[in-house]
């Protein structure tokens, strides 16, 4: 029983093609071929026969969404991207030897090349060596501020949906609120009253997230309380508890993952700007945003240390929203 | 329909109270002390407790804090949101003065987005060409993810430096804002124009689309007759958005540009943490959503019958 | 091969094949070599179940398939001309002016933001045949022609502010009003109430003897297709099975899976499931007074009395509330069927969901077995639960698909902790065999099944606790007919087996005498009569039940061919 119980915690993606059919009730549009097999009874029985019911588990779903991934190569380079970044964050002695503190200061400003990937600044340090040294900075941040988002927005969205009626209409007013106020406006005034720091800056952000993670569960977890299989479950005697437990949860959590992904991108983004504006950690430590605002004063005659620095944060916000649109895309199939 | 737009204008008005509400808890009640605040960044001289005292008195600060809401909140309601800390000038009129070029920049942007966004979702839905409509399908993924201020930084790299065609700071004449409007401009049609497309793709998918395909009807006829007004009606709900988001981009692009306006103004009133001014553009922020969202609101209804007629009566 | 069979031929398919891309690459047949023909002013009914490719065979007549599909080989000719090399622009001037089509479900065929008359005016500009003010006057004539009634004002409506009956006659109009040789009928009338279905189905009729328009009519119900067609063409996995005037396909079927359709098309079947006694819908009962509740001798399983139920309405609305149901009484016995029928808004799923406590009743009672059931609460509740299970109409909503089948139906066991997991384990492989699903099932998820597959999941999930009493709420009208016979087999054989009571709920008369002891007719939140399943049938006693009763399609056809 144990190894079952993973079958439903670990989220299963069917290849499209085994996949029954599963329109509104029949007789639906222009049979598609699919629909065969709703007639055929025991085919997709037999379709699926080779599949043994113990071999059922985690280690099949992640090896076939392993298989998925490979089938659409954007998506791996996505991956693999966002991959070799956290790689960077966590040992970034091992992918740059520069140092990103002190420079050589003959060295200063220099295009370019393979002894410096991403050039020099005008203190003669590896810009490469600095952005992945930047990387954990930035990279922690995005994770708090998503992490705080993601907790509180979804347990306020799963109270609003599940709980309904005043708790719905409070939280409800709360999200207004917090839409009504552009999202960098209100990182400001929270930095207002916090002060400067990366810390701060990555919870200011992750204030901004609450609305959205709160939206999207709320919406979640109404429609699947409505569900016929909930409503089921409540016929057949089921406890509410472990209704929100077993069906609830389970089946909203989808989309909320997609936005994790999302919302990794645009924090991303984000604590850059305010990196940017200078409210992230104090100079000479790298952070992303603070190295393109680095650049601006050689416009003219460095491009690299505006544009390089820069293409790292579209490459991973690109990466980001890749990848949530292939979870959303994966939900809907379903 | 009085109703209708009665209900937005309460729900506007809640809005614009409570967004004034949790800024005024947010900026003045949770830190302990306002004026140190203020002390500390007008001379940091924090140890002089008579100093803090005196501003305190000034700022009214030493009251209860039921008393400084009501205050505020009667203040707010006559547009005024105290003195700047700093400069000791209204916050509101600092604003104001600060507000005829970031309207310029953003009402350029904002035409400037829309009109891009539309042309790009039409133009990734329109074509006969499959992989046309998937290429010109990921453009708006890519604009989302490009950091304004960088957007900024290579738009003047190319047009300002390399190009010279356009100045490469300052608030003189319409050449100096072209470039901080097309840098507001992209993200946010690239925005606006993936909530279209998507929203024309599921339109296209629509039964009705296939009663207007049988009729004998053409792409042109389809498209603009029928998916376009029908999608037009979710896109328009992230105008308020939208234009937010255009204010806040400003606070960058102004930066980047080195434009004076609401942008330049945000900036400073936070690193002098001059909490009027800030509470005074949080507050003047959500008014503009809130003026945005219910435009949209009235307009809803022109492009929606089923917003202002009854349900059907009985049956055939 | 296209030569044709007939001078009048109207429409000519010859050895037509429609695949679909599939992700693998490569095609999947849906059509595979069908062939048929339409006479001018000939109705011809394309029959089959979900996945026969009837409406893939429509949608290729127009070139209209959605998207992935194409057409691989086959001709297609129209009034003597080929259609299948026509370019785009060719198409255009067919469809809608030679070839018109009437949508599967009107609820959503109509552009929601333009006003009816506007959407019939169109056909007419699109192909030249009226300038814009024209048009629109033509089209309040083309909309009475279509059987509304006051068509000057509902031109001028918006689709939401019609019914789905009116809104069906509105796409009549768009598909007539350029005055096609030809209309394809895509399951007009399966989104719409039987009554409702009858009046369109007579009008399209009448619409063929008054403007000489051939009618390919596309169901699912051989009733209907009986009822309406001059000629039947079934098809079967993309291909024709049997082709044939309508009376000899019915009454002398040569292929076999024709005459499976037909054994298992309820409104063509007149027997009780599980009784043996047949009744034939054209003779009368003896005569005698009948209360319908005097076959019990014991007392009854499930008394309701005077069952209210008032929705509030949000405020602005003409109402305060909307009373769904309306001092609702009646009597369940242990090991009969009380079936509930009506259509849709006549309150017998929120009368089900009363029974099941799942909405708390404005007013009445509900005694199990002399327990009050909306007295009960919290935990008693749950208690009297374990003997009332519920099974529901659509089995593709109603399994969490996360689930395995084994979860599924263990799921009741383990929330009254009945028995041990060995025992449990061993409750649900007896529970899947008694529905007839292998064991090799219980592994599956509900979406590995097909929608027969997981109705009997459904119906396993609800005997686990070994309930008394079942609500089947439209338990097989989301299934083919073959499949719902298969199902309706199943529950009677359950019903025998285990002594259960079964409350049925069904929009579906002709389902409804196939299991029922005993009817009681909804309509408008009130029971308006109830009887014994036969003496409903046959005679109907209120004016609604008789309307109910004459539009069971397919009596026309029986009573034509003098056959049960």
């Amino acid at each position: 029983m144990t190894a079952r119980l993973d079958t439903y915690t670990v989220p299963e993606t069917l290849p499209p093609d085994v996949s029954a059919p599963d329109g509104p009730d029949a007789p639906a549009g222009p049979d598609a071929p699919h629909a065969h097999a709703a007639l055929a009874g025991p085919a997709p029985l037999e379709a699926a026969h080779r599949r043994t019911r113990g071999v059922r588990s985690s280690a099949r779903t992640l090896g076939r969404s392993g298989l998925a991934v490979l089938r659409r190569p954007g998506l791996l380079l996505a991956v693999l991207f966002l991959l070799l970044v956290v790689a960077w964050a966590l040992a970034p002695g091992v992918f740059a030897a520069q140092d990103p503190i002190t420079g050589v200061p003959t060295d200063r400003l220099q295009a370019p090349s393979a002894e410096h990937l991403f050039g020099t600044d005008h203190l003669g340090r590896d810009v490469y060596a600095r952005v992945v040294h930047g990387s954990w900075l930035s990279l922690s941040a995005t994770v708090i501020a998503v992490a705080l988002g993601l907790s509180v927005g979804s347990l306020l969205g799963l109270l609003a949906g599940f709980l309904r009626g005043w708790v719905d209409d409070v939280v409800g007013r709360v999200v207004d609120v917090l839409l009504a106020v552009p999202s960098l406006l209100l990182s400001l005034a929270i930095i207002t009253v916090l002060g400067f720091g990366t810390v701060k800056v990555a919870i200011a952000v992750g204030i901004t997230t609450i609305a959205a993670f709160a939206r999207v569960m709320r919406a979640e977890a109404l429609r699947t309380s409505s569900t016929t299989y909930v409503e089921a479950a409540r016929a057949s005697g089921v406890r509410w508890y472990t209704v929100l437990r077993r069906h609830i949860l389970p089946n909203s959590a989808g989309p909320v993952v997609a936005l994790t992904a999302l919302e990794l991108g645009s924090s991303v983004l984000a604590i850059s700007a305010l990196s940017f504006l200078g409210y992230g950690a104090a100079p000479p430590t790298p952070e992303w945003g603070a190295l393109v605002s680095g650049g601006r004063d050689y416009l003219a005659s460095a491009w690299w240390l505006t544009t390089l620095p820069g293409l790292v944060i579209v490459a991973v916000v690109l990466s980001a929203n890749r990848i949530s649109r292939s979870l959303e895309k994966d939900g809907e199939d379903r | 329909m009085g109703r209708y737009i009665a209900r937005r204008l309460g729900q506007g008005g809640f809005v614009l109270w409570a967004a004034f509400t949790i800024s005024f808890f947010l900026l003045y009640v949770l830190p302990s002390d306002a004026a140190s605040i203020k002390a500390a960044g007008a001379d940091g001289d924090l140890s002089d407790p008579e100093l803090v005292a005196r501003l305190r008195a000034e700022q009214g600060l030493d009251r209860p804090v039921l008393v400084q809401y009501a205050h505020g909140l009667w203040g707010a309601l006559h547009l005024d949101f105290g003195r700047s800390f700093s400069s000791g000038a209204p916050a509101t009129k600092l604003l104001a003065e600060a507000l005829p070029p970031t309207l310029q920049l953003t009402a350029l942007a904002l035409g400037l987005a829309l009109a891009g966004g539309a042309a790009l979702a039409l133009a990734s839905t329109y074509p006969r060409a499959r992989w046309l409509r998937h290429t010109l399908t990921s453009l708006p993924a890519l604009g989302i993810s490009l950091p304004t201020f960088w957007v900024g930084l290579l738009l003047l790299q190319w047009f300002s430096f390399e190009l010279r065609l356009f100045p490469a700071m300052g608030n003189e004449g319409f050449e100096s804002l072209v470039l901080p409007a097309f840098t507001l401009a992209i993200p946010a049609s690239a925005a606006f124009a993936q909530v279209l497309s998507r929203s024309l793709r599921q339109t296209l998918a629509e039964p009705y689309v296939e009663t207007a395909r049988a009729k004998g009807a053409g792409r042109a006829r389809v498209h603009f007759g029928h998916a376009l007004r029908n999608a037009s009606i979710p896109a328009l709900t992230v105008l308020g958005v939208t234009v937010g988001g255009l204010l806040a981009g400003a606070v960058v692009t102004e930066t980047v540009f080195s434009r004076a306006g609401v942008g330049r103004l945000t900036v400073t009133a936070v690193n002098q943490q001059d909490v009027p001014v800030v509470q005074a553009i949080v507050v003047f922020s959500a008014v503009v959503f809130v003026v945005v969202t219910l435009l949209v609101d009235l307009l809803y209804p022109v492009l929606d019958p089923r917003i202002t007629t009854r349900q059907p009566s009985a049956a055939a | 091969m296209s030569v044709p069979v007939h001078d009048d031929v109207l429409l000519d398919v010859q050895d037509l094949r429609v695949g679909y891309r599939t992700t693998a690459g490569g095609d999947a047949p849906a059509v595979d070599g069908v062939s048929l023909q339409v006479r001018a002013g000939e109705v011809v009914a394309l029959v089959g179940e979900s996945g026969s490719g009837k409406s893939t065979t429509a949608h290729a007549v127009v070139n209209l398939l959605p998207r992935g599909g194409r057409r691989t080989s086959g001709t297609i000719r129209f009034g003597g001309q080929d259609l299948t090399g026509l370019s785009e622009g060719e198409w255009r001037e067919v469809r809608g002016r030679r070839i018109g089509l009437v949508p599967q479900d009107p609820t959503v065929s109509l552009n929601p933001v333009q006003r009816v008359g506007d959407q019939v005016a169109e056909v007419l500009v699109i192909h030249g045949l009226a300038r814009r003010r024209e048009a629109r006057r033509r089209a309040v004539d083309l909309l009475e022609k279509a059987g509304l009634d006051d068509p000057a004002a509902r031109a001028r409506q918006y689709p939401s502010q019609l019914s789905g009956g009116m809104r069906q006659r509105v796409l009549i109009a768009i598909a007539i009003a350029a005055g096609p040789d030809l209309v394809i009928a895509d399951e007009p009338t399966s989104a719409l109430d039987v009554t409702v279905q009858r009046r369109i189905l007579d009008h399209i009729e009448l619409l063929r003897s008054t403007l000489g328009t051939a009618v390919l009519l596309i169901t699912h119900d051989l009733g209907v297709a009986a009822d309406r067609a001059d000629r039947i063409v079934v098809l079967r996995h993309g291909r024709v099975v049997e082709e044939g005037p309508a009376r000899s396909v019915l009454t002398d079927p040569q292929h076999p899976y024709t005459r499976e359709l037909i054994a298992a098309a309820p409104s063509l079947a007149s027997t009780r499931l599980g009784s043996g006694a047949a009744v034939l819908p054209t003779s009368r009962p003896a005569a005698g007074p009948d209360d319908g509740t005097q076959v019990a001798s014991s007392a009854p399983l499930l008394e309701a009395r005077g069952l209210r139920k008032e929705f509030p309405l949000p405020r602005g609305a003409a109402a305060r509330s909307l009373v769904a149901v309306d001092d609702v009484s009646f009597d369940l016995h242990a090991g009969q069927t009380f079936a509930l029928v009506g259509e849709s808004g006549s309150g017998k799923s929120t009368t089900a969901r009363l029974v099941l406590r799942l909405e708390q009743p404005t007013a009445g009672s509900l005694l199990l077995d002399g327990t009050d059931l909306t007295a009960a609460r919290g935990e008693e509740l749950r208690r009297l639960r374990r003997r009332f299970q519920v099974v529901y109409q659509s089995p593709y909503a109603s399994l969490d698909p996360r689930f395995t089948v084994e979860q599924i139906v263990e799921e009741p066991l383990r929330a009254y902790k009945v028995g041990d997991a060995r025992a449990r384990r061993a409750r649900v492989r007896e529970l899947v065999d008694q529905v007839a699903l292998p064991a090799t099932a219980l592994g599956r998820g509900p979406r590995e099944l097909s929608g027969g597959q997981r109705q009997r999941v459904a119906i396993a999930r609800a005997l686990a606790l070994r309930p008394d009493l079942v609500v089947l709420d439209e338990p097989v009208s989301a299934l083919d007919v073959s499949v719902q016979a298969q199902i309706l087999d199943l529950l009677s054989a359950l019903q025998a087996e285990h002594g259960l009571a079964y409350l049925f709920i069904s929009h579906d008369l002709a389902v409804v005498r196939q299991v029922a002891d005993h009817v009681g007719v909804m309509h408008r939140g009130r029971l308006v009569e109830t009887g014994t399943a036969d003496r409903i049938l046959l005679d109907p006693r209120e004016e609604y039940t008789r309307e109910l009763v004459a539009a069971i399609p397919g009596r026309r056809a029986l009573a034509d061919a003098g056959t049960p």
